[in-house]
């Protein structure tokens, strides 16, 4: 026999018929993909190598889209409620009787009391047509899922510096050599962040991850800081002591780029104590070192000054750098005096400062490019200071987040590290003065749309949307004295606020994409029961839910009736500037979804059933004169609608001629120009504008080429936030609206214009020897919430899951192996299996996040492992904090901006028998499956 | 041919780098993805959406935990697919001439044509990179994607396994360790390359890159070279005010 | 390893058939004509019914025919070849001694030692395997062969030979089961050098790569109870050689007797090969922190 006669293979098999390009929205990444089809159906999916956000890698949750394409858990028409509500019984009907259905709850409010409708939306992609939609309708109750998932850190970020970190800026990958990332398992820039780290690490930066949990980025960081949760802030502070102390501070930057050395008025009784000396035209003043004497702090070559005391008007004025000196510089944020509290080693926070000042001054970069600041100044070089920093929930999801994400951000600032080479820079739209944003909006009239956008950001307690009564005018209580900076709305409040009837009763929830009946909400148990629950006459307290969502969700059962959606790659969408796009740092860019396979079932694009619905109910903007539809579906809508004139959902060939960049006439043919150039459109942002942005006056006058804003809009960042001081006064007793009583020392202390820290609300409530530990959770990056768990490749990987706990409490409990645990909150108990794990806070224990799923859901087996092994931790967490004993329930929430506290929670946990059958406890009874179940096998390529 | 070739022309694999690799487990469902639907039968899923599933994957990522007295515990995420080994004991087990590694470039496949499901070679794998799939009663194995590294039908620089074009971090690499001028011989002599289970003998293609040595909250040595990058400037005459006069004199 | 009954059946069944074949190959006990085709035909419903339960193993039997062709390489493709041979050959052997009243006696010879190296292959089919310290000891063919001899005397109604060759078994199950406890060890594999990751400390498993099982875990990764196993090896020791041995020597022997001592070295046979596979660990349930 010849010993190697190999049999013959065909290296070169054909791949595919065709490829198509489009989006991907296995997560909100939306990283560009290509299609491959054979005989019409997906055969593969791979990353587009020319897309700016994945530049060709796919993680693993894109690779499963063809499990998400043709899961058996998709909707299959609209339908309407037949059983009790949460049982899942459901009666298929077409598409017109479900828009009459519709109508007649959505038409009478409008007429009389447009409130009446609550319309919340989750991770969808499309909230500049959601919103508009909601304002056009007119109820001041619109919202996205921002409350409860990182409002801390965007409206931290706008505050302070114009843009957050989040999808809205990036670290300078290519540049940075000490990176610092706080509290991120996996965040939105799932790819980008981790194509970034490869760069990191090709290039031989340094990493330090801040978390305390060491998985996923944190264990390939060169040092792991494993914090205690809640205080990071504590931990930033007393680097920014450090800092100071050691002079270490970007002094240059500060002068030019910050309010460091706006005067502040120091006069306690002062009506105007905290706030900005300014001139007439409202202009903050500096102390001009050259003459000492206040001047407008943009004239032209003055050098301000960040020390200094003016008096005027009989008050005492002191820049700002100086009250942060007096602040920062006490014994309070000394290294020593946080340690514990922070369980981190003083040498370790004085060590890491110290590499911060090292980097950021002793290898700074110098790029030979000249470029122009916004007040003419020539400048021959780009000097950068290479270190970066990025963090998400870990920092923004507890109830001092806000002031967190300030330090952190104020930390960069000092370091002079934002918008310079090596550093944190922002994407277009981006930076954007907090000024340039809306402000909140409440004013119905019935029958007529709303007087302006819903969300936005507010400049002092005037702003707040308070009714004459003091009560709150939206459902969700959002802009009122107990989180007056609530930008986002607070999505996880409005079912419990629309169930207690406080601030009032509603007659339709109107929800799309949020499985609120499950894995977003607190409490999960407790707002199941209010979905459900019934008056004294046996009608449901909350009286209409209507529910948009792809997939047979825990959410559907709970809804009356259902628009199903289509899958992401069978519908039109756009990634828009006007909302949130995929730009880079250097380069603006958008990005559209397109039917690349039809749809076999009778669904429709959520967007397009809500324009239709739009114009059935005759709202301006979506009728013509005529009172005919103005767009047929959402496709007819992203080419044709205009924000402003020229200024459309999509930037891209725009205009007659297919040509205009941002700014143009609408384009008939711009859907197909964006299929042919694969699926996106990008602009790069020319190389003298591609840093300092804010004060750059090229990349001003470039955003305003391509519509971004309409007029310049330099600015400096806020190291000291005047509207937070607004509140603070009113709560001191200046001014006419006044906070009420009960929360008037809440705001004073919370409401602080320099960045401070305090303890976690929950731990201060709860007795700590009974509830010792901290429990939190962490996404696993190849999970998507609880889309995954109906895709039969992920759902392998993630199909239960354990408490991982310390090696300290492991020994402390005295766990063993295949051992289970009884974990308590004061709201709540959970039964489940433990793993030791050693990388990890010694006080801290966690699981992934959104694994458990309810019996019945996502056309999965009623024993499916995500229902016996798996559970939620949400069953534990209460969005009410714990009594305090003054007669109140305080929102588990941070107290300026209403963001969900989820990882303030505290537990206790003891050694508990294995539950019956190994199935984690609690355990709800099944729901119908309403769409039947899934095949027992599946081998997907069979046919091809 | 269950015989194993004297030597191969090529001897292509890849790099894991485990300094880089988040644990992400792309890798895992595009080998998945591509390999479904490509060389072979496809790779199924038994009970897809019941109590149990269990599908058939050719790479997986392991997660383990490494703790040293007095330090912090370290987390590591670890891929594992076919090694491609030199000396493949899956080869010369199996009793159909199913598996044989290829002459030119090392590959080592199974020919789906003739297994018979034994299960032998899975058992004389040591790395449990050999599944075998419950709907189709044959072998299946990491391919090292030999449908996509020669197609003709891809563009050139697409001519790479899934695996290694899907990664995010960047943490795989592919190429030719016969070639030491190429990327792979070179990360592995850089970074210390490793085989696993050197002492089964299998002489593994594929190279694993060690962690890089960690920052340890407990080696404090760095603080002191950069202990003066903090000193105080308050003890400067007329304290941090006076500093900062200074400092804003200079700039 | 899972112990799958396959398997065990069929190293159990077909060991003790050649056993018993190589006894009758060499002419003990010295029958013809139906006698002759009861003992033959015992020796061929286990060996070939051993055979057949191992194609219950594959994920494709009817391509069986396949595994005869690696016989240079492969150690499973030599079993299937020596088994047919043998089988063949025996044939020729057995049907001269029924039907014929001929002893063709080389050809028994022939026989009885293609019948030993069947067995032999057999269990160089599990000694081969690196992967499993356990059985890649100079041991295992020792004693697979052990058992096929001392199973066969038994069958063949060879008394004194069965009742020392059984001793002998007894003792070398022992010794083996004591050296496999340490072969894991001795063999040096450890989670560290599976994950080369033994410089960094002590090596655990924090997550499985998948939260549902696989493949591999159910086939290789099978974990018996230290105290259960113990219970298994005093109940096959007895069973396996102690009972026969003390009814062979002790009690008047007889048919029904015969059939205790065969049915009792049965049951031990079975548990021990139960424990053959179950015992064994094999390297890759490192992976899994699992042995
Ligand atoms: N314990 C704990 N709980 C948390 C968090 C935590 O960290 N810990 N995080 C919170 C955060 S930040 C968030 S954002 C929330 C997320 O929680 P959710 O917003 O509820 O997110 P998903 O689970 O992704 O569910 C959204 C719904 O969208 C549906 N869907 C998927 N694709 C489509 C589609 O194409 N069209 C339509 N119409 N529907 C679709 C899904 O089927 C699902 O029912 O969870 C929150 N909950
Ligand atoms: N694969 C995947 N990607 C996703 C999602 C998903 O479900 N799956 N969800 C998307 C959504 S909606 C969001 S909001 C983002 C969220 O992205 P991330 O912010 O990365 O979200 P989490 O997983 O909640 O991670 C929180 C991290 O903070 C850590 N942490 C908790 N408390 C503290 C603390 O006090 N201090 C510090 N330093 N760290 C702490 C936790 O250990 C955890 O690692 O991810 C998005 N991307
Ligand atoms: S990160 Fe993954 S799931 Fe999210 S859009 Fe990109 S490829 Fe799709
Ligand atoms: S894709 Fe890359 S980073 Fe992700 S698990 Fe695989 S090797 Fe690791
Ligand atoms: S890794 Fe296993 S399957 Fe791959 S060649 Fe080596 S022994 Fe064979
Ligand atoms: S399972 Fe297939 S490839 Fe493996 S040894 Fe058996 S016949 Fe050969
Ligand atoms: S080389 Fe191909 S077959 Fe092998 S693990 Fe990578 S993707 Fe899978
Ligand atoms: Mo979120």
């Amino acid at each position: 026999m010849p010993a190697f006669d190999q049999p013959a293979l065909d290296t070169s098999p054909e791949v595919s018929d065709e490829i198509r390009k489009t989006t991907c929205y296995m997560c909100a990444c939306r990283c560009g993909i290509n299609v491959h089809m054979k005989n019409g159906k997906v055969k593969y999916i791979e990353g587009n190598r020319d897309h700016p956000v994945n530049q060709g890698v796919l993680c693993a949750k894109g690779s499963a889209g063809i499990m998400q394409h043709y899961a058996p858990s998709r909707l299959r028409a609209p339908m309407k409620r037949v059983g009790e509500r949460g049982a899942g019984e459901f009666e298929e009907i077409s598409w017109d009787e479900a828009f009459e259905i519709a109508e007649s709850w959505l038409r009478p409010i409008r007429e009389t009391n447009p409130e009446k409708l609550a319309f919340f939306t989750g991770r969808d992609q499309s909230q500049s047509l959601t919103s508009w939609w909601a304002q056009a309708y007119g109820t001041p109750n619109y919202a996205a899922h921002g409350g409860f998932c990182s409002v801390n850190m965007a409206a931290a970020g706008i505050y302070t510096m114009g843009g957050a970190f989040w999808e809205f800026g990036a670290p300078d990958w290519d540049r940075s050599k000490l990176f610092m990332i706080f509290g991120v398992a996996e965040d939105h820039d799932s790819n980008p962040i981790k194509i970034g780290l490869g760069k990191l690490k090709a290039n031989g930066a340094k990493i330090i991850g801040v978390n305390p949990i060491r998985s996923g980025y944190n264990a390939i960081a060169d040092e792991w800081v494993g914090i205690t949760p809640g205080t990071d802030g504590l931990f930033i502070l007393s680097m920014i002591h450090e800092l100071m102390k050691a002079g270490k501070v970007d002094l240059n930057y500060l002068t030019r780029y910050t309010n460091a050395p706006f005067l502040v008025n120091e006069d306690r009784k002062s009506a105007e104590h905290g706030l900005f000396l300014r001139d007439e035209d409202g202009k903050p003043l500096v102390l001009d070192r050259a003459t000492g004497k206040p001047i407008a702090f943009d004239t032209p070559g003055i050098k301000a000054d960040l020390a200094g005391t003016y008096r005027h008007a009989g008050h005492t004025h002191r820049p700002v750098f100086q009250l942060m000196a007096e602040k920062y510089l006490s014994d309070e944020y000394a290294p020593d005096a946080v340690a514990d509290r922070c369980g981190i080693s003083a040498d370790t926070i004085r060590r890491i400062a110290a590499e911060l000042a090292h980097v950021a001054f002793e290898e700074e970069i110098v790029i030979d490019q000249p470029w122009t600041d916004w007040k003419g100044e020539k400048h021959a070089q780009m000097i950068g200071r290479p270190v970066a920093f990025h963090a998400m929930r870990g920092i923004s999801a507890h109830s001092n987040g806000f002031q967190t994400c300030r330090a952190l951000h104020v930390l960069q600032i000092l370091l002079g590290s934002v918008e310079v080479p090596g550093g944190f820079r922002f994407k277009p739209p981006y930076p954007k003065p907090v000024e340039a944003h809306p402000k909140p909006h409440m004013g119905i009239n019935p029958g007529k749309a709303l007087n302006g956008p819903h969300l936005g950001f507010v400049h002092g307690p005037e702003d707040l949307l308070l009714k004459e009564d003091g009560t709150a005018a939206r459902i969700d209580k959002a802009f009122t004295w107990e989180n007056p900076m609530s930008s986002h709305g607070l999505m996880h409040m409005v079912i419990s606020n629309a169930h207690a009837g406080d601030p009032y009763k509603i007659d339709t929830l109107f929800m799309y994409m949020a499985n609120m009946a499950w894995n977003s909400s607190m409490n999960t148990n407790g707002v199941m029961d209010m979905l459900s629950d019934k008056d004294e006459n046996g009608d449901y307290v909350i009286p209409h839910i209507i529910y948009s969502d792809a997939y047979s969700s825990e959410m559907v059962a709970f809804s009356d009736l259902i628009l199903p959606d289509t899958t992401y790659l069978e519908r039109h969408d756009c990634i828009s500037l006007l909302d949130r796009p995929i730009c880079e740092a250097e380069a603006a860019a958008d990005s559209i979804r397109w039917p690349v396979v039809e749809p076999d079932r009778d669904v429709r694009g959520f967007q397009s059933a809500l324009i239709q619905l739009g114009s059935r109910l005759g709202l301006p903007g979506m009728v013509n004169d005529d009172g005919s539809a103005k767009y047929q579906d959402y496709a007819d809508y992203i080419q044709n609608h205009e924000r402003r004139p020229g200024v459309g959902p999509l930037a891209g060939f725009r205009g007659e001629d297919g040509k205009g960049k941002g700014r143009g006439a609408p384009n008939p043919n711009q859907i197909q120009a964006y299929i042919e150039n694969g699926g996106f459109w990008i602009d790069h942002i020319p190389d003298e504008a591609l840093f300092f942005k804010p004060w750059n006056k090229d990349y001003q006058d470039w955003a305003v080429s391509r519509g971004i804003y309409d007029a310049p809009q330099p600015y400096v960042f806020n190291l000291y936030v005047e509207p937070i001081q607004k509140f603070r006064l009113a709560a001191q007793g200046h001014g006419d609206i006044q906070p009420p009583e009960r929360l008037r020392k809440q705001v004073e202390t919370t409401m602080d214009p320099l960045p401070i820290w305090w303890p976690p609300f929950e731990g201060t409530l709860v007795d700590i020897e009974r509830f010792p530990y901290h429990a939190l959770t962490q996404r696993p990056m190849a999970m998507y919430h609880s889309w995954g768990s109906q895709n039969a490749w992920l759902r392998q990987i993630h199909g239960a899951n354990p408490l991982f706990v310390s090696g300290e409490i492991w020994l402390d409990t005295g766990f063993a192996e295949g051992d289970w645990a009884k974990v308590t909150s004061h709201h709540g108990t959970i039964t489940v299996p433990v793993v030791r794990m050693d990388a990890l806070n010694g006080k801290t224990m966690w699981t992934w996040n959104a694994i458990g799923k309810r019996s019945g859901a996502w056309a999965l087996e009623e024993n499916a492992s995500e229902t016996t092994r798996g559970f939620l931790l949400n069953y534990l967490i209460d969005e009410l904090l714990p009594e305090k004993g003054d007669g109140q329930r305080w929102a588990n929430s941070d107290p300026i901006t209403g963001q969900a506290a989820w990882f303030d929670l505290r537990v206790n946990i003891e050694k508990a028998a294995a539950p019956a059958g190994n199935n984690s406890q609690p355990h709800f009874p099944a729901q119908k499956s309403p769409v039947g179940k899934g095949p027992k096998n599946v081998t997907y390529g069979d046919d091809f | 041919m269950t015989a194993l070739p004297q030597s191969t022309e090529k001897k292509l694999g890849l790099v894991i780098d485990l300094d880089t690799c988040v644990g992400c487990h792309a890798c895992v469902i595009n080998c998945k993805e591509w390999n479904t639907s490509n060389y072979g039968a496809p790779l199924s899923d038994i009970d897809a959406y019941g109590a149990e599933p269990m599908g058939t994957f050719l790479n997986r990522v392991h997660s383990y935990e490494a703790k040293q007295d007095g330090k912090n515990a370290q987390t590591i995420h670890f891929p594992k697919s076919c090694l491609h080994c030199e000396d493949a004991p899956c080869v010369t087990v199996c009793p159909t001439g199913a598996s044989y590694k290829r002459v030119e470039d090392g590959i080592v496949l199974v020919n789906e044509d003739s297994c018979i499901g034994c299960g032998l070679c899975a058992w004389a794998c040591p790395y449990g990179a050999r599944e075998l799939d419950k709907a189709e009663g044959v072998m299946k194995k990491c391919t090292l994607c030999v449908d996509r590294i020669y197609n003709e039908n891809l563009p050139e620089i697409d001519r790479t396994p899934a695996c290694v074009r899907t990664c995010p971090a960047g943490a795989r690499h592919f190429g030719d360790f016969a070639d030491p001028d190429s990327n792979v011989s070179k990360l592995t002599a850089e970074r210390g390359g490793m085989e696993l289970m050197p002492e089964q003998g299998t002489k593994p293609v594929n190279r694993y890159l060690p962690p890089r040595p960690k920052t340890d909250v407990t080696g404090i040595g760095k603080i002191d070279i950069l202990a003066p990058y903090l000193d105080p400037v308050p003890e400067q005459a007329g304290g941090f005010l006076g500093w900062l006069d200074k400092a804003l004199e200079k700039i | 390893m899972h112990p799958a009954p396959s398997v065990i059946l069929f190293t159990s069944l077909s060991g003790l058939g050649f056993g018993l074949m190589f006894w009758l190959g060499f002419g003990f006990p010295d029958v013809t004509g139906w006698t002759a085709f009861a003992f033959f035909f015992i020796a061929y419903a286990l060996s070939v019914g051993g055979l057949l339960a191992s194609t219950l193993h594959l994920g494709r039997p009817s391509r069986a025919m396949n595994a005869f062709s690696q016989w240079r390489t492969s150690w499973l493709s030599r079993e299937g070849v020596a088994a047919v041979v043998t089988l063949l050959v025996m044939a020729v052997y057995a049907i001269g001694l029924i039907f014929y009243d001929t002893n063709l006696q080389v050809v028994g010879w022939i026989a009885g030692l293609l019948a030993l190296l069947t067995v032999f292959t057999t269990s160089k089919i599990y000694n081969q395997l690196k992967t499993v310290p356990r059985w890649n000891m100079p041991l295992t063919p020792v004693l697979f062969l052990t058992y096929a001899l001392a199973g066969g005397a038994l069958l063949a109604g060879q008394v004194m030979p069965a009742a020392v060759l059984l001793l002998v078994l007894t003792v070398l199950q022992l010794a083996t089961w004591q050296m496999g406890d340490k072969a894991f060890a001795n063999a040096g594999h450890t989670i560290e050098t599976a994950t080369g990751l033994g410089n960094l400390g002590k090596v655990r498993q924090l997550e499985s790569p998948h939260s549902s099982p696989n493949y591999l875990m159910k086939e290789m990764v099978h974990v018996v109870g230290r105290k259960h196993a113990m219970k298994l090896r005093v109940i096959s020791t007895v069973t396996l050689g102690l009972l026969p041995v003390a009814i062979l020597l002790f009690l008047q022997f007889n048919h029904i007797l015969a059939l205790v001592a065969v049915a009792s070295h049965l049951i031990g046979l079975l548990v021990s090969r139960w424990l053959f596979f179950a015992e064994a660990e094999h390297v890759v349930g490192l992976y899994y922190d699992k042995r």
